[in-house]
């Protein structure tokens, strides 16, 4: 089937009154657990899992598409308005999005955000419906070697989150490249300073430390230097985008969405390495004026960008799992395992065998993007109206939120533990002007590369020229190369011009 | 939330079982049954299995269910043991993945702190090469183990899983050192999916139900699978091709540390009468899971026998 008869036949499917009711359905818990942290849409669909007993599946599927796209969605809510990301991929959205919402502009953050989502899943959509098989062909080609170079370019973007003290900065991003090595080591699976804590085997989470450091941290830090201080209310500020805003947001949103996507569809690629590399481009391609706000009042680059990136990564996930039943997320795990108590194999041959099926369910994705951005735009207003909460109130909330969140993880008192001593580290870190972003980078960042790196050097029986003699691995390392040192080279060349 | 977790379960079951009376004299008002990974795995996929036959034949009324996953199961282990000491109403799902974990972890509690119930399924693993791969049987892949295992780098789930002993079991039968092999391992059956499919590696070891889409697609070649028997008549066993190896990735149940010998002889009666019923047997032709049922002092023996193994190999790589 090609893909525009594919489409139109599940055009056809999805827009039957009972599907859409699925999709309406699924977006509308997606959201709902997006905006909690902790609960993901990998945990949601689980619990999901006992209704394939009892309805069809497509209605199944495009009930957990929604759920999927869904928490896309509502992930920057939160991350936005309480600097509490929901889940990792909406981490790098707090660091823009957060200082917007401080300084009277929520409303804007959130619209960009929740119409750079639209746009993106809409390019991640016709990706899927388009390229898939094409893209995932080339992302088979990429081994451990050119997945560790992807992260050294990815190290390179800590510079733009470093704040004025590169020690300071530094210095929290070995912090972060500590706690991702907390846990059992993949290669090996010998325990690493896990401290004989069995809760510890598996790693720190790094949405409890995101959300440790950037919400209790914070909100420790507030409790400590107000004391007593009259409790201020911030300004909501206008809720839609100018036009201005809009100006500055389709580049970055279109930017986004386009280095996503291919991420996504890498099978060891994720929604984290894409929204960093988004945020890094975007501060550097932002005029003069809008580089002043980045890290100081919030840029909107920095929030249409990076969210972009994440709904488009999120909708390429979907390509392995279609094409080649390659699960490469826990989402797609399940849904993976969805398929298969309806007695629906997913492989290569998922698209001949289940045709309809399969066309439906992407229909459905566009549906849901549409629904999406629908039931969301008009809630913009009604989110941002959160801030006029006065803030011992508004902060005591974002404290039972985070802790109701974190407890959701894996219902462990351990993490509880560790938010808080962690968040109590985000508390001095604020206090002594230690930026606390190259700490999460650091913490994504370490482990994966790591691995990548042990993996490649197995391959290769400890040859460490594995990483030049690939030439894609030898080209995002000259990438990496020129984006640490063009910017100075640049600088100095135009100095000694003038 | 487990409480909440388990009630929508429940009550979606409850919807599937649509209050059908009880057949059969109940064994259980209530069961509790730990899972000691995530939702959605094949641990989780036991447990909820035997929810459904049990309550459908209304063996149990009511089940109570717990997921805490991580790290082959030993995250969930010692608070399995810790909190239901003596319980006898408490079953515990864990596999061969966990007797691995427990040496590669040196975690204090292990498999011996559990009372052990029944065994009930297993899978065979399967070594394959990426369809392009010169390697055309398995003859050629041992002979390039044999010259050079270093050489031949192979992808497979987390190390110290059953994959990677199934590895250190082949070298071992061909004379070489579990130590020399170039094991690659993998978080979870995707990325080693797409490190087999693209290449980058030689071969891959894992769960035939993992890489059975991708062989009849024709994009690996299997080679043999690692089970006593043909899972599938295709394919020749590794004892067929003269290597004294079976390794196979087996699921069955446990009790809690402390209970009384009649209480785990009721925990044993239930499994063999939800073993026999014909609801049972439907279910592991859906699953595509392996009946191995095995249980008694049978199940004891087979479990000493599988640690020594996993332990022999584990100290020869230098894990445990």
């Amino acid at each position: 089937m090609d893909p525009i008869a594919g489409l139109s036949l599940g055009f056809a499917n999805a827009l039957s009154l009972g599907n859409l009711g699925w999709a309406l359905l699924g977006c509308f818990l997606g959201t709902a657990v997006g905006v909690l942290p902790g609960i993901g849409p990998a945990l949601t669909i689980a619990l999901l899992l006992p209704i394939t007993f009892q309805v069809e599946a497509t209605g199944a599927f495009i009930l957990f598409c929604g759920v999927f796209y869904g928490a896309m969605y509502g992930g920057s809510t939160t991350s936005i308005l309480l600097n509490t990301p929901g889940e990792s991929g909406s981490i790098i959205t707090a660091l823009e999005g957060a200082k917007m919402a401080r300084n009277g502009r929520a409303g804007p953050a959130l619209a960009t955000a929740a119409i750079g989502s639209f746009v993106a899943g809409t390019i991640g959509t016709l990706g899927i419906s388009f390229l898939g098989p094409i893209v995932v062909e080339l992302a088979l080609k990429l081994g451990p070697a050119e997945y560790f170079s992807l992260m050294v370019l990815c190290f390179v973007t800590v510079s733009a989150v470093l704040g004025g003290s590169p020690l300071r900065g530094l210095t929290s991003l070995f912090f972060g490249l500590l706690l991702g090595l907390v846990g059992i080591d993949l290669q090996t699976g010998q325990p690493r300073m896990t401290l004989g804590v069995p809760e510890l085997l598996d790693g720190v989470n790094v949405v409890l430390v995101a959300v440790a450091l950037f919400a209790v941290g914070e909100t420790l830090h507030l409790a400590w230097r107000h004391v007593g201080g009259a409790s201020e209310v911030r300004p909501v500020g206008r809720i839609m985008m100018s036009g201005r805003d809009w100006k500055r947001s389709i580049g970055p949103w279109i930017r986004g969405s386009l280095l996503g996507f291919p991420f996504g569809v890498m099978p060891a690629g994720g929604t984290e390495m894409p929204t960093m590399l988004s945020y890094y481009a975007e501060k550097k391609l932002a005029p003069p004026e809008a580089q002043q706000e980045f890290g100081t009042t919030g840029a909107i680059e920095g929030v249409a960008g990076p969210e972009a990136a994440n709904n488009a990564a999120a909708a390429g996930v979907l390509v392995p799992m279609l094409t080649l039943g390659l699960p490469t997320s826990a989402t797609a795990a399940i849904m993976l395992s969805a398929f298969q108590s309806y007695g629906i194999n997913p492989g290569p041959m998922l698209f001949e065998q289940q045709g309809a099926l399969v066309w439906t369910l992407i229909a459905s994705l566009y549906v849901a993007n549409v629904m999406l951005v629908v039931l969301n735009l008009p809630l913009v207003g009604l989110w941002a109206r959160i801030l006029k909460i006065p803030q011992p109130q508004l902060y005591a909330g974002i404290l039972v939120f985070a802790t109701i969140g974190t407890y959701g993880i894996s219902n462990s008192v351990t993490d509880l533990v560790l938010l808080y001593a962690i968040g109590l580290i985000g508390m001095f870190m604020r206090r002594f002007d230690f930026p606390t972003a190259p700490v999460v980078i650091g913490m994504i960042l370490g482990p994966m590369a790591e691995q990548a790196m042990r993996q490649a050097l197995t391959i290769s029986q400890g040859d460490w020229t594995t990483f030049v003699t690939r030439p894609v691995s030898l080209a995002i390392l000259l990438l990496a190369l020129a984006a640490l040192l063009g910017p100075r080279l640049y600088g100095t060349v135009r100095r000694v011009r003038d | 939330m487990p409480d909440r977790r388990s009630l929508l379960a429940a009550a979606s079951l409850l919807l599937a079982a649509g209050g059908r009376p009880a057949a059969a004299q109940a064994r259980f008002n209530s069961l509790y049954m730990f899972i000691p990974a995530g939702p959605g795995g094949g641990w989780d996929g036991l447990g909820r299995a035997i929810e459904q036959v049990a309550r459908q034949a209304g063996l149990v009324s009511t089940f109570q269910f717990e997921n805490v996953g991580g790290a082959g199961g030993t995250v969930g282990l010692p608070r399995f043991v810790g909190q239901r000491r003596g319980r006898p109403d408490s079953l515990m799902v864990a596999g061969s993945i966990m007797v691995g974990a427990t040496f590669t972890n040196r975690t204090p509690v292990g498999i011996k702190d559990l009372v052990p119930v029944a065994r009930l399924t297993e899978e065979a693993g399967v070594v394959v090469v990426p369809a392009q791969s010169e390697i055309q049987d398995l003859k050629g892949l041992l002979e390039a183990l044999k010259a050079n295992p270093g050489g031949v780098a192979i992808a497979g789930g987390s190390a110290g899983g059953t994959d990677h002993i199934t590895l250190g079991l082949i070298l071992k039968a061909l004379g070489r050192s579990a130590k020399e092999g170039s094991y690659v391992a993998f978080a979870g059956g995707g990325p080693a999916q797409a490190a087999i499919l693209g290449a980058q590696v030689k071969a891959g070891i894992s769960g035939l139900s993992e890489f059975a889409e991708q062989i009849k697609a024709g994009r690996m070649r299997a080679l043999a699978t690692t089970g006593a028997e043909r899972t599938d008549p295709a394919i020749p066993t590794l004892k067929e091709n003269g290597l004294d190896v079976v390794m196979t990735n087996w699921r069955g149940v446990f009790a809690a540390p402390g209970i009384r010998p009649d209480a785990r002889q009721k925990l044993v009666d239930f499994i063999t009468e939800l073993h026999a019923l014909p609801a049972w047997q439907e279910m592991l032709k859906t699953r595509d899971w392996a009946d191995a049922f095995l249980t008694g002092d049978a199940f004891t023996a087979f479990l000493a026998e599988d640690q020594a193994k996993t332990e022999a190999v584990l100290k020869e790589v230098g894990l445990a």
